[in-house]
């Protein structure tokens, strides 16, 4: 099995958010970047096909050079090799526009990605690329299996779950639950050192324009001050919540 | 020129985004000088549609459409904005329409903006505002394409009656075997039960309520306010509760009108699940929890003593109030 995993470079989620450019940009001062988090889970739940029943994981970022080092962690994590496509990712359309040629290239019968990153939470690039390839697509993934050309996937739904039966070639949006948290992998120093010999290959991008443009960011307005209510006075909690926010 | 809204059912009942949906092409068909179309799915009473502004409902009767399935759906969604002309195609962010949206987009070759929170800045150029950074920020998004396919989150509208009355014609999608290769093989789904993606209201517990055998606390308060319960990570991962009921940026996103967050000290990934939230109130033993920055009303105290005797308030307001 031959697996593509997507990884989209991100701010820590900690990380303060902040514009330069007449807030025209995201302020990378000072940013520390890391794997999406839904991706790690999709990167080791590809790690684990490879332990058990044989794959080569890829992972592929559509980014700048800054965006090497996240990739270099994705190989110290177990990957095989790294494509970094070069290109600022301008929208999820273009991103995915990248993907679906490095999928065609690569013949990758499956490819995971994050159901969203949490940089523009667009949720657009799984979709997207899976209706660009015509393959087979599996949204907010909690379980995969994968048997032959067949797979067994569980995705959320609002108020619960449901399993899903899919045939590779398969493109995965994928979540918490692939794998547990416990079990995702950090980089060691073996993993580390071997990263350095492994392949990251740099590819020019495709020609295709951006459908949306991120215009301008915005801060939301700082709100009011709490209100503290005595734990005695709950009537003024519920006298509040009434006629005050009209929530109830 | 139309605008096309995607009317979600949930157990043959249109869901509420359904009709914030409507009012939201309502407001941009009364602009632009067009009218609204809803495209359902074996929907069996769509006369709750005309009364938030729907002109026209096309509405698809196929029993291979019974169970949802996203490339069909979607098929089906991108037929109808292709017969009515659709210049806007506007869908909810339930998790289904979440996980259609980017296929209508390809199918549509139209620009896509997903977590938009109010109606558009403007129509032309066409500027919607989003979430982004985990709600730590909005993104004015430009969608540059002829037809534009948009999503909008949950409560960020919200509901415009305009009292008319929406014609009905019936509509057949040509659906391609191909588009059933993903079949669902069973599913499991609370039934009875508010859940957190439709609740206004949402209770929530964290790791201060101590154990499992404590959340009959959470549940009395959800149930007074007919409420959905939900809970921090740490909550999930001990198995005190459900991974479905998990909120944050590695959980849920919620957007209800109220969240009210037990025991919960507030750390930022949970907060980005929340902050679309309208009305935040905080209950936690430590007056110095960082939830109280975002909340909008805090009681310091111990959620043992507080959550019974508020449970009872809520219970006596409802009963004077119904
Ligand atoms: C990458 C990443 C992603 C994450 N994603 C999420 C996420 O999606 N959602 C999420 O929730 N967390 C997430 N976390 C974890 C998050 O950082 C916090 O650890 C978690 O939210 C803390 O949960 P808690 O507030 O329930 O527990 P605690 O931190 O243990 O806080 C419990 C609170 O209860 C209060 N308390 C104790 N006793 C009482 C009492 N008797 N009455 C009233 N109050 C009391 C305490 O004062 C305290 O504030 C993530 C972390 C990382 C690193």
């Amino acid at each position: 099995m031959k697996i593509l995993v997507c990884i989209s470079h991100v701010p820590d989620t900690t990380a303060k958010i902040n514009f330069t450019n007449g807030d025209a940009e995201f302020d990378t001062n000072g940013v520390q970047f890391v794997i999406n988090p839904n991706d790690e889970f999709g990167l080791t739940r590809a790690i684990i096909f490879k332990e058990q029943q044989g794959a080569s994981v890829t992972v592929v970022n559509v980014g700048g050079t800054d965006a090497e080092a996240t990739l270099r962690k994705a190989l110290a994590i177990g990957a095989d090799e790294a494509i970094r496509v070069n290109a600022n990712p301008t929208d999820g359309f273009f991103v995915a526009k990248q993907l679906a040629e490095v999928v065609k290239n690569g013949g990758y019968d499956l490819v995971i990605a994050g159901k969203e990153s949490l940089d523009y939470n667009g949720g657009m690039v799984p979709g997207m690329l899976a209706a660009m390839l015509n393959f087979d697509f599996v949204n907010s993934c909690l379980k995969l299996e994968v048997n032959g050309t067949e797979a067994k996937a569980v995705r959320e739904i609002d108020g619960g779950k449901e399993t899903l039966s899919a045939k590779l070639p398969l493109v995965v949006g994928g979540q918490k639950g692939l794998v547990e948290e416990k079990d995702l992998r950090i980089p060691n120093m073996r993993g580390i050192m071997m990263a350095r010999q492994k392949a990251l290959t740099v590819l020019e991008p495709t020609g295709a324009d951006s459908k949306t443009k991120a215009v301008k960011f915005e801060k939301p307005a700082p709100k009011s001050a709490v209100k503290m209510i005595s734990p005695d006075n709950l009537d003024e909690l519920v006298n509040l919540l009434h006629n005050e926010a009209k929530v109830i | 020129m139309s605008i096309l809204i995607y009317a979600e059912q949930a157990e043959g009942k249109f869901k509420k985004t359904a009709f914030e949906l409507a009012s939201y092409a309502k407001k941009i068909a009364g602009e632009t000088g067009t009218t609204v179309t809803a495209v359902t799915i074996n929907a069996n009473d769509v006369s709750a549609l005309g009364q938030y502004g729907v002109d026209k409902v096309l509405n698809v009767k196929n029993d291979k459409l019974a169970t949802f399935n996203a490339k069909a759906y979607a098929d089906a969604i991108k037929q109808a904005a292709q017969k009515e002309g659709a210049k806007i195609v506007v869908l909810s962010s339930t998790t289904d329409s979440l996980y259609l949206a980017p296929l209508v987009a390809v199918g549509l070759e139209a620009g896509y903006a997903s977590n938009v929170v109010a109606a558009p800045i403007s129509l032309s150029p066409f500027q919607v505002k989003r979430n982004a950074f985990s709600n730590k920020a909005f993104n004015i998004t430009e969608i540059n394409t002829d037809v534009k396919v948009i999503a909008i989150g949950k409560n960020s509208f919200g509901l415009v009656e305009s009292n008319g009355a929406a014609t009905v014609e019936e509509f057949n999608p040509t659906l391609n075997d191909a588009d059933f290769s993903v079949k669902v093989e069973s599913s499991e789904k609370v039934t009875g039960k508010v859940t957190i993606a439709d609740a206004d209201v949402v209770v929530s517990g964290g790791r201060g309520l101590k154990g499992p055998e404590n959340w009959h606390l959470i549940e009395d308060l959800a149930a007074a306010f007919g409420a959905a319960t939900a809970c921090s990570k740490p909550v999930s991962d001990l198995g005190w509760r459900p991974h479905s009921e998990h909120v944050g940026q590695t959980g849920k996103p919620v957007a209800s009108n109220l969240y009210v967050a037990v025991g919960i000290s507030g750390a930022i990934q949970h907060i980005a699940g929340i902050n679309s939230s309208k009305v935040k109130v905080v209950i936690n033993a430590d007056a110095d929890a960082p939830f109280f920055k975002v909340a909008d009303y805090g009681i310091v105290g111990d959620a043992f003593e507080i959550l019974p005797k508020l449970t009872e308030k809520i219970k006596a307001f409802k009963a004077q109030n119904s």
